[in-house]
Order: C-alpha cells, then structure tokens, then sequence
C-alpha cells in the first residue's frame, strides 16, 4: 500500500469498544468484519481509514437496527455506510495529498448507481487473504502480526486481545497502532504475494493462526469466552487459507490439527475443572464427526507428498484420536512420527514430545534418559518438569517425583492445569511421604 | 514509494586486495547496480569510502567537535546506499535480497519521508 505522505492523526472513536449491542447485532458484527473491512482495506488501500469508517458504521449500525431489525444483506449495509463515513472523515481531514489520492476515484462514483456501487463493495474472494497476509507480513513483529490479524480479521477488540495475551490494554492498543502505522509508512502490501513468495508467506500464516489457536486452548488466561472466540477465530481463518489457496499440503495438516484437538474438547477438564490428561479422557466423548473429518483432510494433504511439520503433528493427533484406549495407542507409530518431525524442526519442545512417546514405547526410563540429555535447553519451560514428573511417577520414582511436581507448580500458568498437578502430588506424596 | 537500502557489512580487514581480486570483488556489484538502472528502479547509488576515513561532527551549543571516526564503534558498519523507487516494500525487500553484501551484511530498508 503505497501513500508516504506524513500522516495527519484522525479523530480518534473509542477503537473496538462495544456498546451495548443485542447478541444478535453483535453476533452479525462479529461474522463481518473481517469481510467488510477487508473490502474497505482493499478500496481505500488505508487500514487506519477503512477501520474508522467500519467502526462508525457499526455505530450507526446499532442504533439504526435496534429501532429497525437488522436488514437482510448485512455485510452490504455496513460497506455501503461505511464507504459514506469514509468520505465524510476525509473530508474532515488536513491531509491535501491523500485527499486527492482517495476522494478522486469516489467523487466519481458519486454519480453511479447504487447497484454498480454495490458491485465494487462486493467482497473479492482473495479480500480476507490479501488482508491476512498483509497482517503476517515479515516486516511486522510476530505480537503485532498475532494482534493485529485478531483485530482486523476476527474484529476481537483489543481489550479482548489484550485479555487473551496478559497485556494491559493501552499496550495492545499501542502495539496494535504502531502495526498498521508501519504497513502504512513502509509500504507493505495489500495482496495476497505472487507465487515466488507464496509458500514463505503462508508458512508465517500458518504459524500466527496455530499460535492464536495455541492461546484459545492452552487457557492459559482467565477469561473463557475469549480463549473460545481464539480457537474458532483461528479454525475460520485456517479454513478459508485452505479453501481460497489450493495445494498446499501444510494447510490442510494444519486444520486437520485443529479439528483433531477440538474433538477432545469435552473431555480436556472434569467437573472440578481440573485437566484431564489424555489417558484419562472418555474416548466415547470424543467428537467422531471432526476425528472422520480430520482424517479425511489429512488424506487429501497425503496425496499431494509434500509432507511437512503441521501435516505431521496432526498425525500424530489422528494415531491418538483413532486409538481405541491409551494402552492400545500406537506409540511406535508415533515415534516414528516425531523422528520425522524432529528433522524437520530440530528444536527441545518436539525432543521433549518424542521422549515422551519413547517412553510410553519402551518404558519410563528411557524417556527419562533422554529427558535428562535436553533438559538444559527447556529450562523454565513448563512442560519439562511436569513431563518429568509423570515419567518417575510411572517408574516408581515417587520422591524425585514428588519434587518434579512441586517445580511444575511452580511454572504453570492456568488453573486446570494447576489442579491436575496439585492432584498428582498428593497422589505421590501419599506413596512415598 | 521511495526507499533507501542502507548496506551495513563487516569492513574489509585483510591486506588490500590486489587489482585482479579487487576487479573480482566489484563485478557482482556493477552487475547488481545494472540490473537496478535497467529496471529503472535505481534513484542513487553510492559505495561509501572505509571507516578509516571517516569524520564525525557535532554542534552542541556553540562548540564545534570533530573527531576521527565514525559516529558509532560497531562491528557492522555502514558502506554503502541505494535509493530506489519501486512499488511496494516487497519490491524493495527482494532487490535488498539480492544485494551483495546481503550474504554477509545486513541490508535496512528505510522508507524516504516525502513532505506534502
């Protein structure tokens, strides 16, 4: 998006706070957004602009369709009172020079018809990718492309975002400006990227949306309805990469991945709320339906034999998923599994996963031994104590696993998580006191 | 949009090149610089003499301080500039990618501010 020219700071609104809008309108904004303002961003090549604009059309939105219902084509109405708002901001403005970068084209179309107009308004199928890779673009830090592709795309507000993230909000508002003031100066793109940087960009993509993923699951920050709205905002956009860019293999691994963890979701906490651990879980609670689903993905991603780190991990998930019991798991399978995944990401995370299934493969003290060799790289990451602990525990080793537990305790940041560990403790501690 | 591509690389430390090495040394750079005129993207280019010659000047209230070197002492030093005019950032980033010193140096991408 080109337009250098020094910037005049708009009238503010109040970014992305919500009034008190019925379920209904504020379900309809929220299934809009990325849509309407995608459009907008492309029309107006200005995020900052097309933002202001779809936010004083949802004003007006909600006081108009609370007194009137809301109309039939939604995404419609707010694109073209948002384009109205547009104009009348920029009218408002200083800037001479994107003025008339942005009000010549419109003052042309002043005099066309309302069904042409509509034409030009109507999403592009690439509008929300062109917005997506612009919010993943290299150039942005990896915070700001997580926070701003939440923003644009999920229509999140940032107090929202900044409740999944554990940031204070004006932070998240500041680190949310900084971005779109960036893609602004330094030019970044409003496109999807041509074929010869396709794949590195949609590998940073794919990394931002299973982070945003990540967070709505791991329920590592207190508020559930947000973690909620991460996950399904993540599998919405993971989907639409997959459905509108064909052919790429890690695409599909990915929202196999996605659906695999989801169909464990009503067994992941019992009815204290604390987490349940895999071998624990009611496998007959297990969503069948999204298991079929993501096995049949995962089959359409093997035939293109182009294997890579997401299409992996989801296989890994499916041996579990379509494992009639924890012991009946095929562990060597897995195995086998994170052998290829660790050559294709030689990192402590995935050694410390694949020690585990060694050791669920060949006992608890191999697993151990080969905990042992990593350790110093997963200091202060949290799963390490606590992979630690389940291991002596299994061996019998219950006083070192004792003290295991007690440094998990210490590292882990959600309460479910919390309340398992706490349980085992008391478990080990009662067997060697 | 108008971009300059500053060229931060380790400056030679070796005995001076001889002239068939030092020939050897600047043919990826005339080519690189080529292929940015004949794209027409190329504004200015300059290489920037070694940090030896350097001279660092501040005014602070009336004094006038001079001193031999360059304003910072740092490993990766600035040796060179391009200002070019392309598209879009993508555009500057993959000439940047192919700049000579970009398998060694870094290479910044700064956008140039343009006063209304």
């Amino acid at each position: 998006m080109p337009g250098g020219s020094v910037r005049h700071h708009r009238t503010p609104t109040s970014r992305g706070a919500r009034l008190t809008w019925s379920p209904e309108v504020e379900h309809v904004f929220r299934e809009e957004h990325g849509r309407v303002l995608a459009a907008l961003a492309r029309r107006y090549r200005d995020l900052d602009l097309a933002e202001d604009a779809l936010q004083d059309a949802l004003v007006t939105a909600g006081e108009r369709w609370a007194a009137e219902g809301i109309p039939d084509n939604p995404a419609a109405w707010l694109t073209t009172t948002a384009r109205h708002k547009a104009i009348d901001r920029l009218r408002r403005e200083n800037s001479y020079q994107r003025k008339l970068a942005v009000l010549q084209p419109l003052s042309d179309e002043e005099g066309a018809d309302e069904v042409a107009l509509q034409r030009l308004d109507a999403p592009v199928g690439d509008d929300r990718l062109s917005l997506l890779f612009m919010c993943c673009h290299p150039a942005l830090d990896r915070d700001a492309q997580v926070a701003l592709t939440l923003r644009s795309l999920g229509g999140l507000t940032t107090a929202e975002i900044a409740r999944a993230f554990l940031v204070a909000e004006p932070t998240m508002g500041q680190r949310i400006s900084r971005a779109k003031a960036k893609i602004q100066r330094a030019g970044i793109p409003f496109r999807v990227p041509p074929r010869a940087q396709l794949a590195e960009r949609l590998g940073a993509v794919l990394e931002v949306l299973y982070l945003i993923y990540n967070e709505g699951y791991s329920a590592s920050s207190g508020d559930a309805a947000v973690r909620v709205e991460l996950t399904l905002e993540a599998k919405r956009l993971a989907r639409i990469v997959m459905d509108l860019i064909p052919n790429a293999p890690e695409t599909t691994g990915l929202v196999a991945l996605m659906l695999f963890h989801d169909s464990r979701r009503n067994t992941r906490l019992d009815a204290t709320g604390a987490a349940v651990p895999l071998e624990e879980q009611d496998r007959r609670r297990w969503d069948t339906s999204l298991i079929a689903e993501a096995d049949k993905l995962l089959e359409e991603a093997a035939r293109l034999f182009r294997p890579g780190p997401y299409q992996l991990q989801a296989a890994i998930a499916g041996v579990h998923a379509t494992a009639p019991s924890f012991a009946a798991t095929d562990w060597a399978r897995i195995v086998v599994l994170y052998d290829r995944l660790a050559e294709l990401r030689p990192t402590p995370v995935v050694a410390l996963n694949r020690a585990v299934a060694v050791a669920m493969r060949d006992g608890p003290e191999t697993g151990l031994a080969l905990i042992d060799e990593i350790a110093d790289s997963l200091a202060g990451y949290r799963v390490l104590p606590a992979a630690r602990a389940d291991l002596l525990r299994r061996a019998g080793r219950n006083v070192e696993a004792k003290h295991a537990y007690r440094e998990a305790l210490e590292l882990t940041r959600n309460d479910p998580e919390r309340r398992y560990l706490q349980r085992r403790l008391a478990e080990v501690t009662i067997a060697a006191p | 949009m108008k971009y300059a591509l500053l060229i931060y690389s380790e400056p030679w430390s070796g005995a001076p090149p001889s002239p068939e090495e030092a020939e050897a040394n600047m043919a990826p750079w005339y080519e690189y610089t080529n292929a940015m005129q004949e794209a027409g993207v190329m504004l200015a280019g300059e290489a920037l003499a070694d940090i030896g010659t350097a001279t660092s000047v501040r005014l602070r209230g009336d004094e006038v301080t001079t001193t031999d070197g360059p304003f910072a002492e740092t490993k990766e030093v600035l040796t060179g500039f391009y200002l070019l005019d392309v598209d879009t950032l993508d555009d500057a980033i993959a000439w940047a990618a192919k700049c000579p010193a970009a398998v060694s140096g870094t290479i910044e991408l700064r956008p140039l501010v343009e006063l209304d």
